[in-house]
């Protein structure tokens, strides 16, 4: 189907169609301070008329001087908050006279959820949880109905932000697939309108239901030149030429010492990444422990109990019993940093095929302390490590 | 964009690869102070699930939580699933007081296997420390019961004492039979103690094998893999002749978690069981 334009006043009208076939609306909104996904009633909880300004280390909510309904770029959440929700009962068990416990797994049901005004970078991102999750042996059965269950509303972007870098990693600032229906907002002189793509027959059917008419050779044109404009205004840029080999080639790098004095080791970095997956599991019972469940939860592999080995009591000579109460195998905050980077950036390709970076920026916005994996990767390729000699032995 | 549906996943009912399955204990042996065998049967009427040596199972314990253990018992007769656990923390050491009639929850089997096939025709160095026997012995059992497709086949086994040392009698009937050349050692010996003393690379050089057809798999701490296959490396073994089992923390098994990374390795999936040459460069450097 061509081009589509749809005025912005009928922006409410897709939503409310949305809504009438049963989807819960997950949009940008504004909450303490920050632009959030959570569900909205109609497209005025949109943060229409406001930006944000990011750089290592700040974010910032400014209002704009037009009325621009997606004119920020992305905040501290992303969809995997929803698609692998932070904290998640993966099954409950009940004590049982005759067999000991029986287990009650928890059906993998998910609502009917539209996700509205999803970046390039994130469907990129959601791309590759879907590797994780869904491709290979073994199929996260959660993840999978969360997904297929979602309606994805996506937006090119018109501007970049501060601590962007989609271009480098090739995963932006333009959609180009994985998307049910793709927004380009336009603002020009006295027009405000969207151009809409249609990116499979149930965006059709929606768009169908709303009043848009077949964009004009100088829309498609404005439209272009909106996302040029994203392109230009990049705030960062990565050489990723042989990135893995790079990392790969300097484990051993004085790089990791530095940095690690400057990383607080909070795993902020970690919890806001699109693509990051880590988890771990507890489990838990009723006071009378008669039903214990297991959940799943979000973690990082900033934490030293992440990488936590028990190591028995030693008996040394000088110490007749020196009780080791286990031990991390990364305990140092150098290899919490070189493991998150070199997984990101190098061991992600094999892995998954891919990037584990979209180059979204947020990682570099919310490190407290404003490390910056860009400049991280720039300052490893740019000076030569002792690392080089690791591959052989 | 939605998914297609997938009928054969969305319908009810069907395993989330995060649910374990009811087991029951049919059977329990204290192997020593601080370590004991688990037999497993399923408690439904499924079929038992066979397994290849070396694998895991993650062995949940109701409302404690879940570990990895390796599958010690005999490949053939997977109907007893064997696990032997040595109790170090939390769950281990809850498991310690199960009795037999008790039910655990189970998950697998997973991860890659000891290579029996590569080995055939060629000597086997067997070394393993500590518990690292436990997922050795599966293999022990599988060669045995071919024993004639194999050339010399020998253990060099080391432990801290001799009261750690595992399925003592077992090792003495095979090594009795000439089946396996059994090798002992002990980091501290006692009074009774005769036998080696010593950390089991000690005992690499002293191994009669034909290095042009020769390989060796290794299970154990990872700094006594490292420097046995490096003993073996000096006996003019190549690496890709090696294999060890490596260890991670697990919380899934399945490759969902993440904790198991050993750079671009799941442990989980990719290994335990990795050949020398794939991992030695990553064994160098510390804290992968
Ligand atoms: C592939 C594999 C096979 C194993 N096979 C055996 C076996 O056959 N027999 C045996 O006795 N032990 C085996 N282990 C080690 C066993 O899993 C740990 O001893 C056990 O997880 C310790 O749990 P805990 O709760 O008792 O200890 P805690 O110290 O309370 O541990 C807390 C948590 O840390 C993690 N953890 C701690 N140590 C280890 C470890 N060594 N490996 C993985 N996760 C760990 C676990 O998630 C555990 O729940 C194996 C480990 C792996 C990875
Ligand atoms: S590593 Fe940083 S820039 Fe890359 S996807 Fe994750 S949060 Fe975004
Ligand atoms: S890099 Fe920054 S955000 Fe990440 S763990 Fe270190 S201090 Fe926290
Ligand atoms: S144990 Fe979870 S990914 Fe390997």
């Amino acid at each position: 189907m061509a081009l589509q334009t749809l005025e912005v006043s009928e922006l409410g009208e897709i939503l409310a169609a949305l809504a009438q076939r049963g989807y819960r609306l997950l949009a940008p909104t504004i909450r303490d301070g920050a632009i959030v996904y959570d569900e909205i009633d109609s497209h005025q909880d949109l943060p229409i008329g406001w930006t944000d300004e990011q750089e290592a280390g700040s974010y910032r909510l400014l209002r704009r001087e037009d009325e621009a309904v997606f004119g920020y770029v992305v905040g501290p959440h992303s969809w995997k908050r929803y698609l692998h929700p932070p904290a998640l009962t993966l099954w409950r068990a009940e004590r049982s006279e005759e067999q000991g416990f029986t287990i009650n797994e928890e059906r993998a049901e998910a609502d009917k959820v539209a996700f509205i005004g999803v970046r390039a970078c994130e469907l990129h991102a959601i791309g590759i949880q879907d590797r994780v999750f869904l491709q290979g042996e073994h199929v996260d059965s959660h993840y999978r109905a969360r997904r297929e269950n979602a309606f994805v509303l996506a937006v090119n972007c018109s501007q970049a932000g501060g601590t962007c870098f989609c271009v480098s990693m090739n995963t932006g600032p333009k959609v180009n697939e994985g998307f049910d229906l793709s927004l380009t907002e336009v603002l020009v002189e006295n027009r405000h309108f969207f151009t809409v793509e249609v990116g499979s027959d149930l965006g059709a059917e929606v768009l169908d239901e709303v009043a848009s008419r077949e964009a004009t050779a100088a829309e498609c044109q404005e439209a272009d030149r909106s996302v040029q404009n994203a392109v230009e205004q990049m705030g960062r840029s990565l050489d990723t030429e042989g990135l893995k080999e790079l990392l790969y080639d300097n484990l051993e790098h004085p790089r990791w010492l530095e940095v690690a004095d400057r990383c607080l080791t909070c795993g902020n970095c970690t919890m806001v990444c699109p693509t990051c997956f880590c988890t771990t599991v507890e489990d838990v019972t009723d006071l009378g422990g008669e039903s214990a469940e297991r959940r799943r939860l979000w973690d990082s592999c900033f934490t030293t109990e992440f990488s936590y080995l028990h190591v028995r009591p030693r008996v040394t000579i000088s110490l007749p019993l020196t009780l080791s109460p286990g031990g991390s195998v990364r305990s140092s905050s150098a290899s919490r940093y070189r493991q998150w980077l070199t997984h990101k950036f190098g061991t992600w390709f094999d892995q998954f095929g891919t990037s584990g970076c979209v180059g979204c920026g947020r990682c570099i916005t919310w490190c407290p302390v404003g490390i910056d994996v860009v400049e991280e990767l720039n300052a490893i390729r740019h000076t030569p490590g002792s690392g080089a000699s690791e591959r052989g032995e | 964009m939605a998914l297609p549906p997938n009928p054969a996943f969305t319908a009810p009912h069907v395993n989330d690869p995060m649910v374990p399955q009811p087991y029951r204990i049919a059977g329990r042996r204290e192997e020593n102070y601080d370590t004991f065998t688990l037999e497993l049967v399923p408690l439904g009427d499924e079929e038992p699930h066979g397994f290849r040596p070396g694998q895991f199972n993650m062995l949940y314990l109701f409302g404690i939580g879940e570990v990895p253990i390796s599958i010690s018992g005999d490949p053939a007769r997977p109907e007893l699933l064997a696990h032997t656990v040595r109790a170090l923390g939390t769950v281990t050491t809850a498991m310690k007081e199960l009795k037999v009639g008790d039910v655990v929850g189970l998950r697998g089997p997973y991860g890659s296997s000891w290579p029996f096939e590569a080995l055939q025709r060629q000597d086997v160095i067997i070394v393993a420390g500590g518990i690292g026997l436990a997922p050795l012995r599966p293999l022990i059992h599988h060669l045995l019961s071919e024993r004639r497709r194999y050339g010399r086949l020998v253990l060099l086994y080391g432990a801290r004492t001799p009261g750690d040392l595992l399925f003592q009698k077992q090792l003495a009937k095979w090594d009795e039979k000439t089946a396996l050349e059994v090798h002992l050692t002990v980091d501290r010996g006692t009074v009774a103690w005769r036998g080696n003393v010593g950390v089991v690379t000690t005992l690499i050089p002293r191994v009669q094998f034909d290095v042009s057809h020769a390989s060796a798999v290794i299970c154990g701490p990872e700094i006594m893999m490292r420097y046995s296959a490096l003993e073996l490396e000096k006996r003019g073994m190549a690496r890709d002749q090696i294999y060890v089992s490596q260890e991670r923390n697990m919380k899934c098994a399945v490759g969902f978690c993440g904790h198991c990374q050993f750079g671009p390795h799941f442990v989980c999936k990719d290994g335990p069981v990795f050949p020398f040459s794939l991992v030695a460069p990553l064994m160098k450097v510390r804290e992968v």
